[in-house]
């Protein structure tokens, strides 16, 4: 493994001055593009993924729609100038079709398909910059925005990263830990059923370690989780105000 | 035994109370307790608690007028967009009260894309190939051959409509014809094309402010205001 | 790959089509606009940190950012002393119900190639300064994105391009064993001559009414549309992109794009500084 250019960790604290079990800035919004049914930005730190979703929608073509249930399509993919150093290809690669399958198969036990059948839900997210856990950020934009377009959903699913940083458990990778820590463990949550939907990881774990990132994980996701709360109240709470009064 | 407040915001998956209440809206069971399914809000009524969406696609029942687009000419009748999650379909026997020759007589020349028609849901029923069936065999309902359409959130449909009607009552005030689709399709007509305009600017109002209080008085000094303008323009 | 003609894709009404062209007869748009007047524009540079340059703009609801990246490459053969202008376009499926998913089609290359013509010939960037030494060149890669597409996006992108041109910091040529490579912890601002800038105007024409700065639906019942692109007192680029045009109307359009240029080139002020 390379060697990280700058210590990860000192004294306790890593790279950025962050505690191990410490997120970065967590900013949120929800409804920013006007033409589509729901839409967020979610950033943590650098990290910028915006999510819009259409639909439910007529299945074209017509041979994939299902009699008895909705269908999913989701795209996850990074601008040209989202990274640090060289421009991106835009043509998509293979990183990015897979963690478009795992982030559909995160979302999917959250949205109630039954309920739409044969019709698609498109979820379009975009990372406009990247520094680290992409996948986890545009996790919480994506579930976000499916809200946002009035999408039953059994719960909102919150995306954070954690990883292993000269053997010590840390929350939420930036682009540096990613690339010289020895583990990255992104996660899916479902807060208040308190189950998983994304699991994925590199690196290598003992088992007490593993089960350390999992419980800091679900510890970041209910924080992240209130934010995103946050965000939506953010959008709806003056329409609840406005119908009761203050 | 209830987990929510009256007139409290509710997010998905948020628990609304336990499974021996009444609950009505989109929830869901989950191990003994009713969750939320949306963005929405909490209504007490005497029997129980309702939730009301405040974001969501049309989802049509019989009996609902709706306005909707033609967007394509079939073998046998037209498939129509109604804002829904799947096309609704317009049979040529209840689009026409007389027998036509389909042989002769292309369908384009009683519907073709593009057009606009006020229509009644006569049937849904998913498991079909087209889950939605429209009519136009009713009083009130054809093909629109001028005006404007609205668009706004099916959700937003009732506070167009108002409590008994006292806001639909209030645009009417404008003199133009108006038809407010369950939707989210307002179709209207004035006199004036300029009048549309301002119609269909103040239902967005109605939309994005759907819930102020007293915006049905706010809307009639619009319209009041709006009228003064014009008389003063034409002296 | 060949054009094939729109179909059925984009949708309009017949009804909104019909009375979006009966108030320009009296001269009057739907969204309560005259003409010859252009949406609120807004235009905001260095929104991405990742990027070596960056702007977004927005005109009305219509939502473009721009990323420029500069990487070093091969001159073009015919211009062996000159740096490389690469600009691409991409419609993001976020952008309307009506974007699909996949490589940029062919109004999106339209849309590159055009604000690419602008910005080229127009000296608003001195490519000779651009040459790298041992036959290498500075590429810059200005990637348009269109998030949220209500109308006029050839207007919007060129503004956002050449906004997030003025932005670009050039990262500084170093030398090692292994030749030559770019250093992003030294880096000068690409230097360009604001004078210059290439301003893109569009003029829509609804059943003869010509107009600034259509919108969405406003294309949808295009009879004709015309891109002028002007930098400092000449025409720098041209597309007609829709329908057709008589000799009168295009002088009519011309001198109504004119006017338009005002409207961008204060909104650029700012930034261009």
């Amino acid at each position: 493994m390379k060697k990280s250019p700058v210590p990860l960790l000192q004294n306790g604290l890593r790279a950025d001055g962050r505690a191990p079990d410490q997120m970065r800035e967590v900013n949120m919004a929800v409804g920013v593009v006007s033409n589509a049914d729901g839409s967020a930005v979610v950033s943590y730190g650098l990290t910028t993924a915006v999510a819009a979703v259409y639909g439910p929608r007529e299945a074209h073509p017509r041979h994939l729609a299902l009699p008895d249930r909705g269908i999913m399509r989701v795209r996850y993919h990074m601008a040209p100038f989202s990274t640090k150093d060289e421009r991106k290809s835009p043509t998509p690669s293979r990183r990015e079709i897979e963690i478009s399958k795992v982030l559909r198969e995160a979302l999917e036990p959250a949205v109630v398909l039954e309920q739409y059948p044969r019709s698609r839900i498109d979820v379009f997210i975009e990372i406009l910059q990247a520094d680290g856990s992409t996948r986890v950020a545009s996790l919480t934009a994506a579930s976000l925005a499916l809200a946002d377009a009035g999408i039953y959903m059994r719960d909102l699913v919150i995306g954070v990263s954690v990883g292993l940083v000269d053997n010590t458990v840390v929350l939420d990778l930036n682009g540096l830990e990613d690339q010289y820590g020895e583990g990255d463990l992104p996660v899916g949550y479902m807060p208040n059923l308190k189950r998983f939907t994304l699991l994925q990881l590199d690196g290598a774990w003992t088992r007490d370690k593993f089960l350390e990132a999992i419980g800091l994980a679900v510890k970041g996701a209910e924080y992240v989780y209130q934010k995103a709360r946050d965000a939506l109240k953010n959008r709806y709470m003056s329409i609840a105000e406005e119908i009761y009064g203050r | 035994m209830y987990f929510v407040t009256p007139r409290q915001l509710i997010f998905p998956g948020d628990a609304v109370a336990t499974a021996d209440s009444r609950v009505e809206g989109p929830v869901y069971l989950d191990n003994g307790k009713y969750r939320s399914l949306v963005v929405g809000l909490v209504e007490f009524r005497d029997d129980g608690v309702v939730i009301v969406p405040l974001e969501g696609v049309y989802k049509p029942k019989r009996g609902d007028l709706v306005v909707g687009y033609v967007t394509d000419v079939l073998a046998t009748g037209w498939e129509v967009d109604v804002k829904s999650f799947m096309p609704a379909y317009l049979p040529v026997g209840e689009a026409l009260h007389k027998h036509v020759d389909l042989e002769t007589t292309p369908l384009t020349t009683f519907l073709n894309i593009g057009d606009v028609v006020v229509a009644k849901v006569k049937d849904v029923d998913l498991t079909d190939e087209y889950p939605i069936i429209l009519t136009l065999k009713e009083e009130r309902v054809g093909k629109v051959e001028r005006g404007t359409v609205a668009e706004i959130a099916p959700v937003k449909v009732p506070r167009v409509i108002g409590k008994k009607g006292t806001m639909l009552n209030t645009l009417m005030e404008l003199g133009c014809d108006i038809v407010v689709g369950q939707n989210g399709r307002v179709w209207a007509r004035c006199k004036d094309p300029r009048d549309e305009v301002f119609l269909a600017s103040l239902i967005k109002k109605i939309e994005t402010e759907s819930h102020v209080m007293g915006l049905t008085d706010r809307v009639k000094a619009e319209i009041e205001n709006y009228k003064k303008t014009k008389q003063q323009a034409a002296v | 790959m060949a054009s094939i003609s729109p179909y059925g894709k984009r949708f309009i009404s017949y009804l909104r089509r019909e009375q979006i062209k009966r108030l320009l007869s009296t001269r009057y748009r739907v969204d309560g606009r005259g003409p010859e007047q252009v949406r609120d524009v807004e235009v905001k540079v260095g929104v991405v940190k990742t990027a070596d340059g960056s702007a977004e703009v927005r005109l009305g609801r219509t939502h473009v950012v721009a990323g420029v990246k500069v990487g070093l490459g091969q001159p073009f053969p015919d211009a062996p002393d000159e740096g490389v202008l690469v600009v691409s376009a991409e419609v993001l499926p976020h952008a309307s119900p009506y974007t699909e998913v996949g490589p940029p089609d062919e109004s999106a290359i339209e849309l590159a190639r055009v604000v690419d013509r602008g910005i080229r010939h127009c000296g608003y960037v001195d490519f000779k300064k651009l040459a790298v030494e041992g036959g290498k060149a500075y590429v810059l890669w200005v990637d348009l994105y269109v998030i949220n597409d209500d109308g006029n996006l050839v207007d919007a992108a060129n503004l956002a391009a050449v906004a997030a041109l003025r932005n670009t910091q050039l990262p500084a040529v170093v030398k090692d064993e292994t030749g030559i490579k770019l250093g992003r912890n030294n880096k000068s601002p690409l230097q360009v001559e604001v004078a210059k800038v290439p301003v893109a105007v569009s003029v829509g024409k609804i059943g003869g009414v010509l107009l600034l700065d259509p919108t969405f639906e406003e294309e949808l019942s295009l009879d004709g549309r015309i891109t002028f692109t002007f930098s400092e007192d000449r025409i720098v680029a041209l597309q007609k992109s829709a329908g057709h045009f008589t000799q009168a109307e295009l002088e009519t359009a011309l001198d109504l794009a004119w006017r338009g240029r005002e409207r961008f080139a204060s909104a650029l002020k700012d930034v261009l500084g």
